[in-house]
């Protein structure tokens, strides 16, 4: 299961060390260590309830790790707040897409480029042209493919569109690492598809990319490796067909009422 | 003509506190019910140096820190508290800041201070300053909106833990709006002691607050140039028709409930309704 991690001789990426975040008495996340290697697309997989979403939150710091650590660049992130934590190179997609719907598409992409010029409070009040992050902005839609809808308000928009500016917000933010939370979720099936490619442009454009998805044959299709846990634990580790054909992971999958999600996930994709 | 000098005076006043507090709950989306202290601090601090021999214009500036480092310390109130919650922790801010000048003799108690020295402007001069000011703090509204702290602003009145993944400091910014709004309210407050000549726990009651909020909503959250405009007529009303002095309050808070109920967006939003001919107001 590890040897695809122990051949590689790069200094990792992110470095997740033994993490555990718990709710009370609940053990969303249980000891769980992996690294992401510098140019890698990786799959974050697992049953529903396994515990992905709050790992890449422990890894942004919305939620805080009760035990571990996480490093990105060698850099320590456990006790950094978000904004600490994205300013040091990550991104992060959400799940539910959230824009900021009092202003246009390129606005909220142009805001997410002014990194520079929002560090502080007295730095923005120093600066008032967008001339540079509005170009930034529309660069991001025209990699995602809405470029021509840059002027509309968020409002208006379907959701395959808004999950594109979400995209296209987190690369303004020209993180390092990319990490993208269930991106294809709500799509049909050849919007997910195209969107699917689009991430993988991103990353053949050099875009190293963490990606929890449910969506198991766009992830099969996409990931160069996979990282799977069921009940916080981590249960697989390697190229993708490989470690689908795990017992201990189809067990995981196809156990209990589990089997009915995974199943229906996949299907459409055949269609 | 008398007259026209004092209800100016008034109008630039009441602009100025009104864009003060339109920079924290119009730019920045935090709701305070207690500007109103921040007035006070303003006033009773140039009040009691006036008195103690410093010349007015030396006391706006210190008016100004005062109310300003007040208002971070209650600003760090907002940083743990959201929405309705903080609405009712300015609230008790307001009624804290009464609460402790009523107990202070050196702050004229319960009876409040007067007889401190003016301006020495002169009655015209006096207004002619004021104007300015608020000119001026209309002024740094405008250049805040457009300025990148702007943008920030309005990305955290809508919604700040998406903010927060863009990689911005929310507290900090929030504290930079309290800190901002808090001084000029001070200068607004300055203002007001010298034009009034007489301050007392009173004048900076809850009632005010309300006032000075219902001049923000009615005027349209965010918008300075209608803030400014609903400021200054809603503060020259009370001079106009005396009723509405006598039912203040009713005045006030009706106009809260309708424009809340049928326009969130003030006048502002009417306008830009009316103009595009569309039902979108801004946000």
């Amino acid at each position: 299961m590890h040897a695809a991690k122990s051949t590689t001789v790069m200094h990792p990426l992110l470095k997740v060390e033994a993490v555990s975040v718990r709710f009370g008495g609940l053990t969303a996340v249980d000891q769980v260590s992996f690294d992401v290697h510098q140019g890698e697309l990786l799959g974050l997989i697992g049953p529903n309830g396994a515990g992905k979403t709050t790992m890449l939150r422990a890894i942004t710091g919305v939620v805080h790790a009760t035990q571990g650590e996480v490093y990105l660049s060698g850099a320590p992130l456990v006790g950094l707040p978000i904004e600490r934590r994205i300013r040091q190179g990550l991104s992060l997609s959400q799940q539910l897409v959230k824009p900021l719907r009092n202003m246009s598409l390129l606005d909220n992409v142009a805001l997410a480029a002014g990194g520079r010029k929002t560090a502080s409070p007295l730095r923005a009040l120093q600066h008032v042209s967008n001339s540079d992050e509005l170009a930034v902005g529309m660069q991001m839609l025209e990699k995602v493919g809405i470029a021509d809808r840059a002027h509309q308000m968020p409002g208006t928009q379907p959701l395959g569109i808004l999950k594109r500016l979400e995209l296209a917000r987190a690369l303004a933010l020209k993180p390092q690492l990319f990490l993208l939370d269930e991106p294809l979720a709500g799509l049909n099936s050849s919007e997910a598809r195209a969107l699917a490619n689009t991430i993988a442009d991103i990353h053949q454009s050099g875009m190293t990319v963490v990606l929890i998805e449910h969506n198991l044959s766009e992830v099969m299709r996409l990931c160069q490796r996979l990282i799977v846990l069921d009940n916080g634990k981590k249960i697989g580790d390697g190229v993708p067909r490989e470690v689908m054909q795990d017992p201990v992971v189809q067990a995981a999958y196809l156990g209990g009422d589990t089997l009915a999600t995974s199943q229906s996930k996949v299907e459409p994709q055949h269609a | 003509m008398d007259y026209e000098i004092s209800l100016l005076t008034t109008i630039g006043i009441s602009v100025m506190f009104a864009l003060s507090l339109n920079l924290i709950t119009g730019f920045c989306g935090q709701i305070s019910l207690g500007h109103s202290a921040f007035l006070g601090v303003g006033a009773y601090t140039s009040a009691m140096l006036t008195k103690a021999g410093l010349p007015f214009l030396l006391t706006l500036p210190a008016a100004m820190l005062l109310a300003g480092v007040l208002g971070v310390i209650v600003g760090m109130a907002s940083l743990r508290v959201r929405a309705d919650f903080l609405a009712i922790t300015t609230m008790g801010v307001g009624f804290l800041f009464i609460g402790v000048v009523r107990q202070q003799e050196w702050l004229g108690g319960e009876m409040g201070l007067s007889g401190f020295p003016g301006s020495g402007l002169g009655k015209t001069g006096f207004m002619l300053l004021t104007l300015g000011l608020a000119g001026l703090t209309a002024a740094i509204s405008l250049y805040i909106q457009r300025a990148w702290i702007g943008r920030v602003f309005n990305g955290i009145a809508e919604d700040e833990d998406t903010m927060r993944v863009l990689g911005i400091d929310v507290p900090r910014y929030k504290l930079a709006a309290f800190a901002i709004g808090t001084a000029l309210a001070g200068a607004a407050g300055g203002l007001y002691a010298s034009h009034l000549k007489f301050i007392g726990p009173d004048s900076f009651s809850f009632v005010e607050s309300i006032t000075v909020l219902s001049m923000v909503v009615v005027g349209g959250i965010g918008s300075v140039v209608w803030v400014a405009l609903a400021a200054a007529v809603l503060s020259a009303l009370p001079g106009w028709f005396q009723f509405i002095g006598d039912y203040k309050l009713l005045v006030y808070g009706g106009l809260l409930f309708a424009m809340m109920r049928f326009s969130p967006h003030g006048l502002a939003g009417m306008a830009q309704a009316v103009t595009r001919g569309g039902t979108h107001a801004r946000r």
